[in-house]
């Protein structure tokens, strides 16, 4: 095929799926969360179990007036939604999901730093947010956010190295070629802390004082209106499609599975991901919000830690065999 | 030598010219910061300005040095400086006291910085050419082989520089604590908030 064909048809794919995959996880989070609390969730638009209610919030967003306040500084803060959202769909392209060449967006020699790094751009959007905003709550907000950042990030560095050590390459494909199932118990301790981490710094519930609608209204996101607001939701709904494609990339196998390795490689990768993504909805109709004092505190006093012991089993490991 | 004596600076390649031109980018960028007058402006600015030099350091094929420069300065670095602005002072608008009468001091030092480091690096590097169709001569292995083969006592010894400097840190923190708790038992009627306030800063 075409060079530039090739490249142009990846790119699709990738905006397709970055376009599509946020919705179908905001949906499951409208239907999961409706049948825990038993209710029954959207029932109307589209017909068949409410399925285009997100279609139909999106058609909202897009008539609602886009406005700016006043005293804000009006360029970052327009600016800001789109700072949030890129860096995740330039992530999506790093990840590989199925055994072939041709499954992975770009293959990258530096995958695990390249995803992280530019995770943590994503965040800048929600400073930029709080700080342009010209409202407390809005500054609290950002505030709380890069709080939360500099706490985490360490622990799913050293939780994401941990895996890089045991695979000897930084590479995402690599890390995949690699793995052996026992690789599931031996990396747990990492495979815990970098969901964690990675959740808290998608500010998901329980992890989500940054936006606490009941302390600070909705922290740095309080001034945006329209289709600016979606932009800021459609963020985290991305952040949690990366979120769970990395954590089942680098913790739990991608593609490998107990059959069907070959052809169906693909499968494995998105029904993982799919899993965690239950997992991140059941988690926030499960628990309360921690108080900021106390997020902080499981990071440096337990994350960490943790995170840092399983380096040293990883090279313990390593060494021994 | 040899590979020099094939290349000419009249004759530019693509990235050659990509190269020249994210770096005027940068350099512009890089001037805003220290020229503008609001602060917030001047922090976004500089993740402009090192974005720039995690580009260049992608076209010159050094890939695991320029995610590095983005994880560490722009998602850490600049993150860090935005929320010390946010907890003081970051008004939106003009500062007009967001200037310093050492600007012609700083602008000194900076040229003879900057030409210093041209210097050196076009007297070590002149004949050097990366041959962009080759194995990347950045790529992650390369870089690990050569800094945990030829450079392994520098590394060495900057780590021991980084936890010399965080153990520092910690005894700076710890010595206001101490600081106070004298203060707080010299008067024995304003101890219990100066203890307080101590017992919220060592907490910080």
């Amino acid at each position: 095929m075409n060079d530039a064909l090739d490249v142009a048809l990846r790119l699709l794919i990738v905006f397709v799926v970055f376009l599509t995959f946020p919705l179908i996880i905001g949906q499951t989070e409208h239907k999961v969360m409706a049948h825990m609390q038993g209710r029954l969730g959207p029932m109307y638009a589209g017909g068949f179990h409410g399925w285009a209610q997100l279609v139909a919030d999106g058609v909202k967003f897009a008539q609602k007036e886009d406005v700016v306040p006043t005293g804000a500084d009006r360029r970052i803060f327009q600016l800001a939604p789109a700072v949030a959202l890129l860096p995740y769909l330039l992530v999506l392209l790093a990840i590989p999901i199925g055994p072939s060449e041709g499954a992975v967006g770009q293959v990258l020699d530096a995958g695990i730093f390249f995803v992280l790094a530019v995770m943590g751009v994503g965040v800048l959007g929600s400073l930029m947010a709080g700080w342009a905003s010209a409202n407390k709550f809005s500054l609290l907000g950002g505030l709380r956010t890069a709080a939360q950042l500099l706490a985490y990030e360490l622990p799913m560095l050293l939780a994401a190295a941990s895996v890089a050590m045991a695979a000897g390459t930084v590479s995402l494909p690599g890390i995949l070629d690699a793995f052996e199932w026992w690789w599931l118990p031996w990396q747990i301790v990492g495979a815990i802390v970098f969901f964690v981490a990675g959740l808290a710094e998608l500010q998901r519930p329980p992890f989500d004082m940054p936006v606490a609608d009941s302390e600070i209204i909705f922290g740095a996101y309080t001034e945006y209106t329209g289709l600016r607001f979606a932009l800021f939701l459609l963020a985290e709904y991305a952040g949690i499609v990366v979120l769970c494609g990395l954590t089942t990339v680098l913790f739990l196998g991608g593609w490998h599975g107990p059959w069907g390795a070959d052809g169906l490689g693909w499968v494995w990768t998105l029904l993982k991901t799919a899993v965690l993504a239950f997992l991140v909805i059941w988690l926030r109709v499960t628990y309360p919000r921690l108080r900021e004092d106390q997020l902080q505190k499981l990071s440096w006093t337990l994350l960490v830690p943790l995170s840092l012991a399983q380096i040293a089993l990883t090279g313990i490991v390593k060494v021994v065999m | 030598m040899t590979l020099a004596a094939s290349h000419g600076f009249l004759s530019p390649t693509g990235v050659e010219i990509a190269f020249l031109l994210v770096g005027l980018a940068t350099f512009g960028a890089a001037l805003v910061t220290v020229t503008t007058r609001q602060l917030v402006h001047a922090a976004l600015w500089l993740v402009v300005t090192l974005g720039g030099l995690a580009v260049e350091y992608l076209l010159l094929t050094a890939e695991f040095i320029a995610w590095v420069q983005v994880l560490i300065y722009v998602g850490s670095v600049v993150v860090l400086l935005l929320f010390g602005l946010m907890l003081t002072k970051a008004p939106i608008g003009r500062s007009p006291d967001a200037d310093s009468g050492n600007r012609w001091a700083a602008l000194t030092v900076a040229l003879a910085a900057a030409a210093t480091l041209v210097w050196v690096v076009v007297d070590a590097f002149r004949t050097t050419w990366i041959d962009l169709d080759g194995p990347a001569e950045g790529s992650t292995r390369a870089t690990g082989e050569s800094l945990f083969q030829n450079w392994v006592l520098p590394f060495e010894a900057l780590s021991v520089l980084l936890l010399a400097a965080l153990v520092g840190a910690i005894v700076l923190s710890r010595k206001a604590r101490a600081d106070a708790d004298e203060a707080g038992r010299a008067r024995p009627n304003a101890g219990k908030a100066d203890t307080d306030q101590a017992d919220k800063e060592g907490a910080r």
